[in-house]
């Protein structure tokens, strides 16, 4: 376990090795190393495959923006694709895989891609799998999928936990380079609240990679020493590990922290990763800049990096990526990687400048004016071949070369609200434009100031003016102040395949192609050569097609503009996305009172909305839930039932004009209602289609409780309040929702009362004259405890709703069960409850279907003509009261055995069978134990003239044809005999 | 984004549900002889502007206000933010 690789110095930690696996070979680094840090330690410059042509990749850059080094991190569920080895901090026991790659990373048959690269060009794919159209599903897909992607999921749960949180700031600032530590301290110092964020496990920039000093200090140094002070500051919230991943509305902020990426498991009851939302009122983008490589040929070999990245690995974490490196550069930059890695003892090759004037080294050999033409080396750099400023060709040996084309300002953030960047000529780069998120400042090489005085010096003023901090500056500490001398250089004149997108294999010829084939406009040709779309962005690449383009077209880079970029700033697991929202935890879950009591029965339990309830009831030799429901509807005819309606929404309604307000929701008339009376109301939306249905029982003058369908309370309530507070809002009316403060059952059957009276206080009397069918009224139970009772009944029984506070919900429902054992009670659930209210014809969700109005669901005559009420209107509208307009109908199976399917459709006795012939549709279907026989609720066409008919039940899609015959809607009990007993 | 709702101060939008056009306070009259087309013309027809929307937004998960929120829909830009009841009874809304 040697590293071969390793200098001297650096900001690791030799006290703590850490052993890890790459594709199954042991390897030793240290606290501190990432895993492309280690792994060139080792000497390991081969890290990856590319996504297209399959070819040997190794890192270009030292950070998140790195296109290449992808690895599968972890194995088993905690697999993870797609990991940038270079932003990846070495834990001990680290396993990571390559991928992209069979069998091997060093032998990829898929590299024959490779080979056949002058095919597989941009368009290729467009062009190719057009024809023969038959062969797309069978043929072409599947094989695209395949080889499309990069790593490959565990394909099992993920079985950590991911957060959510939200913080608030006066300041956020993204970055901790020196601009960011200063802006910090600046803001920190004046007492604004501050979050620091940094995606670095390290704070401090590119101050931890460099080797130049502030104040005298070595600049890891004062930047650890800016970040203890900043520790110690009770207003400023330090965030290591969080990338500030995108710039939303109004100040909001996304940002992901790592929390365990960093550790080989989390620790117990730590996430591994937070979704946090910032909510500031000033930003401060210090994100620093991001060098630019230039495009020769073979340019993507395993050891081309830019030059910024191997002095990142060679100052920070004391790795040179081979004993020999060369440089190629246009400006200044370049030199200063060669002569820090000089200094570190590597052997430099030769420095080559593509400026002719550019000064001499006493260190190292410096080729003025000339070119890297071309690499050499099967799985890694070995060669590179120059061509020199009087045109000859020299081979230079090397195992990496370090490439510099300049520095782009990092200014992702500053497009996340459609801001266009603007082209700075002295720079020749792209600097943050004018039209800035809300409140968002960018100061240091974010912005263009590209020495380190300049970062320390626009990161003090910037937050000093976002802060309007007054007084005088403190003194800003000394630190080079070097000029940027750039010539611009994009790419080297005659090459084609030269890299521009590593990841996504995008050439210098491919974007020559795009241009020939007419695709002009920047935004067409990212998307027709997919350069700067992959996990990346093009961070490192976008500038390269530009200028590329930019000269075909004969234009400027100003004139060729630019495309922007979108959150998030780096790729987010999805898992962070969902944070606890998944699972059970999907939504909340809402118990009924009678939830725990159901439970102990065995109850089986179906989701309506948010709730859980009991769907039936299972007894001891029941295999079949049929026999338990049939078993459940005898049981509630023959004598009583209970089934908990709790769920139903409630709604509270007083005032003066409570019934005024009522009569404009329903569509029925509700003004005349006497006190102690419950009535059935329709709502209609205001286009005349129906909402939704209930009932409203008057306990005052002045008090109505309105119920509403499960699975609509919240959107009546919110419609009833719309009603109340922007088309009436002189109304005296208040409206309160208490679906949760009361507990309610339906006890149902002939016994239901004989049951009630056991329970009901001795002094109210619920005889049938004293309370008839529809009664409602204040009532006590059980010896004094407040209730309602209304008498109503969806069953088509004597029945009565009982309503207590919601804490007595479980007592009340174990009384009555105790307490109807001589009457043999039985609770029923949610199926018994659709079987019986279907037998009894009453229209519920599967009605109220969106589509269908009063006329339809044989209510027209419901509809109230002397009074305004919403949706009256426009419910006369000729369209919706055709002569054949649907009705709603019972149908039977002629052969009592034959099925009977909800959604399937209403067609004549003779004649085609297809949508022109269409008579109308079935909405609910279940067996009736009463018939003894499948029966349905159907819209048909002037279906209350065809009672009697024949008709055929149709389903192409279940392959179904039944006779049935057209009855009326109220299978048991028609005349309501059983209701009003 | 931020809502700044008129009794509560700035709100997360998450706390609320959307329903659209404000012009939806203005329900035509239900006597009115041309009644069927202006209550169509009500029902609808809206405008989609590209630009400041006045639009209406329900404070659910909050005070249970309707609120009149006027929005750039090409920047989420909020001018103003009004209770929908006094933008309904400065419109002669009443009972």
């Amino acid at each position: 376990m040697t590293q071969k690789n390793r200098l001297s110095g650096g900001q690791i930690d030799r006290t703590k090795p850490m052993k890890f696996m790459f594709d199954g070979r042991f390897h030793q680094g240290y606290q501190g190393d990432t895993l492309a840090s280690a792994l060139l330690a080792n000497n390991v410059r081969l890290m990856g495959r590319s996504f297209k042509y399959h070819r040997p990749r190794g890192p270009l850059t030292a950070g998140s923006e790195e296109p290449n080094a992808l690895v599968e991190l972890r194995g088993g569920a905690r697999q993870e694709p797609n990991t940038r080895a270079t932003t990846a901090e070495l834990f001990d026991g680290l396993v990571a895989k390559s991928q992209n790659r069979w069998p091997s990373l060093a032998f990829d048959a898929m590299a024959i891609n490779d080979r056949l690269s002058n095919f597989l060009t941009a368009g290729f794919y467009y062009k190719t799998f057009m024809w023969p159209k038959a062969f797309w599903e069978k043929l072409y897909e599947p094989v695209i999928r395949k080889a499309a992607g990069l790593g490959s999921l565990s394909m099992k749960a993920d079985p950590d936990e991911y957060d959510k949180g939200f913080r608030h700031c006066d300041l956020l600032i993204i970055g901790a380079g020196p601009a960011g530590l200063m802006a910090a301290l600046t803001a920190g110092r004046a007492g604004a609240e501050v979050i620091l964020a940094d995606e670095d496990f390290s704070m401090g920039g590119r101050l931890n990679a460099e080797t130049f000093s502030i104040n005298n200090e070595v600049a890891s140094d004062w930047a650890a020493a800016a970040v203890a002070e900043l520790s110690s500051m009770t207003n400023v919230r330090l965030m290591t590990r969080t990338t500030v991943i995108g710039a939303f509305d109004h100040g909001i902020y996304g940002a992901v922290e790592r929390v365990s990426d960093h550790l080989h498991t989390p620790d117990a009851g730590k996430p591994r990763q937070i979704l946090w939302r910032i909510y500031t009122n000033k930003t401060m983008l210090c994100a620093g800049a991001i060098e630019r490589p230039i495009a020769f040929d073979n340019n993507d070999r395993p050891g081309v990096m830019l030059a910024s990245a191997m002095r990142s690995y060679a100052n920070r974490w004391a790795v040179t990526p081979a004993q020999r490196v060369a440089i190629f550069t246009n400006n200044d930059d370049g030199h200063r990687t060669a002569m820090d890695l000089h200094a570190k003892g590597v052997k430099i090759a030769a420095v080559v400048d593509t400026r002719p004037d550019v000064a001499l080294s006493d260190d190292y050999q410096v080729l003025r004016g000339a070119q890297v033409l071309d690499t050499k080396g099967r799985l890694g750099l070995t060669f590179a071949e120059v061509k020199l400023a009087d045109g000859t060709e020299r081979t230079l040996e090397c195992g990496a070369l370090g490439v510099s084309g300049g520095w782009n300002p990092n200014l992702h953030l500053t497009c996340h609200q459609r801001g266009r960047p603007t082209w700075d000529e002295a720079l020749s780069a792209f600097v943050p434009g004018d039209n800035l998120p809300d409140g968002m400042h960018v100061a240091g090489a974010a912005n263009g100031a590209l020495s380190t005085h300049g970062a320390l010096e626009t990161g003090m003023k910037v937050a000093r003016q976002a802060l309007e901090i007054e007084g005088r500056a403190g003194k800003l500490p000394q630190a080079e102040d070097a000029p940027v001398k750039i010539t611009p250089f994009w790419f080297v004149e005659g090459t084609t395949r030269g890299w521009l997108d590593q990841q996504n294999d995008v050439t210098v010829k491919d974007v020559k192609l795009s241009h020939q084939e007419g695709f002009r406009s920047v935004e067409h040709l990212k998307r027709y050569t997919t350069l700067g779309m992959a996990t990346d962005q093009g961070k490192t690449s976008n500038m390269g097609g530009l200028a590329i383009m930019a000269e075909l077209a004969g234009k400027t880079i100003e004139q060729t503009g630019t495309t922007i970029f979108r959150p998030p700033y780096t790729p987010v697991p999805i898992a962070t996305f969902a944070g606890r929202i998944k699972g059970m935890e999907f939504h909340p879950t809402r118990l009924t009172p009678s939830h725990y009591w159901a439970k102990e029965q065995g109850a089986v339990f179906v989701e309506v909305g948010n709730w859980l309830r009991a769907q039936w009831f299972p007894r001891p030799g029941e295999t079949h839930w049929r026999q338990s429901v049939d078993r459940e509807v005898a049981a509630t005819r023959a004598s009583v039932g209970v089934c908990d309606c709790t769920t139903l929404g409630k709604i509270d309604v007083q005032g003066t004009d409570a019934a005024d307000f009522l009569n404009k929701i329903y569509c029925n008339a509700f003004a005349k209602l006497p006190v102690g009376k419950t009535r059935y109301g329709l709502m209609l939306r205001e286009d005349g289609i129906a909402m939704d249905d209930g009932t409203a029982g008057r306990l005052a003058e002045d008090h109505f409780v309105v119920t509403t369908t499960t699975a609509n309370a919240a959107k009546v309530y919110q419609h009833m309040e719309f009603a109340r507070q922007c088309l009436f809002p002189d109304m005296d009316v208040q409206l309160i929702s208490t679906t949760e403060a009361w507990a309610q059952y339906a006890v149902a059957g002939p016994n239901s009362r004989k049951l009630l009276r056991k329970i009901v206080d001795a002094e109210f009397d619920i005889s049938n004259e004293a309370f008839p069918f529809m009664a409602c009224g204040n009532i006590t139970v059980c010896g004094g405890l407040r209730a309602r009772l209304f008498r109503i009944s969806f069953s088509g029984e004597l029945a009565f709703e009982i309503a207590v506070p919601a804490r007595y919900g479980d007592a009340l429902m174990r009384r009555l069960m105790k307490d109807g054992e001589e009457f043999n009670v039985t609770p029923y659930g949610t199926e018994a409850l659709g079987v019986m209210r279907i037998e009894k014809g009453h229209a519920a969700g599967n009605e109220l279907n969106g589509t269908t109005t009063a006329l339809n669901l044989g209510m027209g005559r419901m509809v109230s003509k002397k009074k305004d009420s919403i949706g009256s209107v426009l419910s006369e509208r000729p369209g919706l009261n055709a002569d054949d307009a649907l009705k709603l109908v019972g149908i039977k199976p002629l052969n009592k055995s034959d099925k009977v399917t909800a959604g399937g459709h209403l067609m004549n006795a003779q004649g085609p069978v297809d949508a022109a012939h269409d008579q109308g549709y079935v909405t609910s279907a279940a067996f009736s134990p009463s018939l003894d026989s499948m029966i349905g609720l159907a819209f048909l066409k002037s279906g209350e003239v065809r009672m009697g008919e024949r008709l055929r039940l149709v389903s192409p899609v279940t392959d179904l044809t039944v006779e049935v015959e057209v009855v009326s809607a109220h299978f048991v009990d028609p005349e309501g005999e059983r209701l009003r007993a | 984004m931020i809502i700044n709702h008129p009794l509560l101060g700035p709100r997360d939008s998450s706390e609320f549900v959307y329903l659209g056009d404000a012009s939806l306070i203005n329900r035509p009259d239900p006597d009115a002889e041309d009644r069927a087309q202006s209550f169509y013309e009500y029902g609808y027809l809206r405008i989609n502007p590209a630009g400041m929307h006045r639009e209406l937004w329900f404070h659910e998960a909050g005070d249970r206000s309707w609120l009149v929120v006027t929005r750039d829909t090409t920047t989420h830009e909020i001018t103003s933010v009004e209770m929908a009841r006094d933008v309904a009874r400065a419109q002669g809304r009443s009972k």
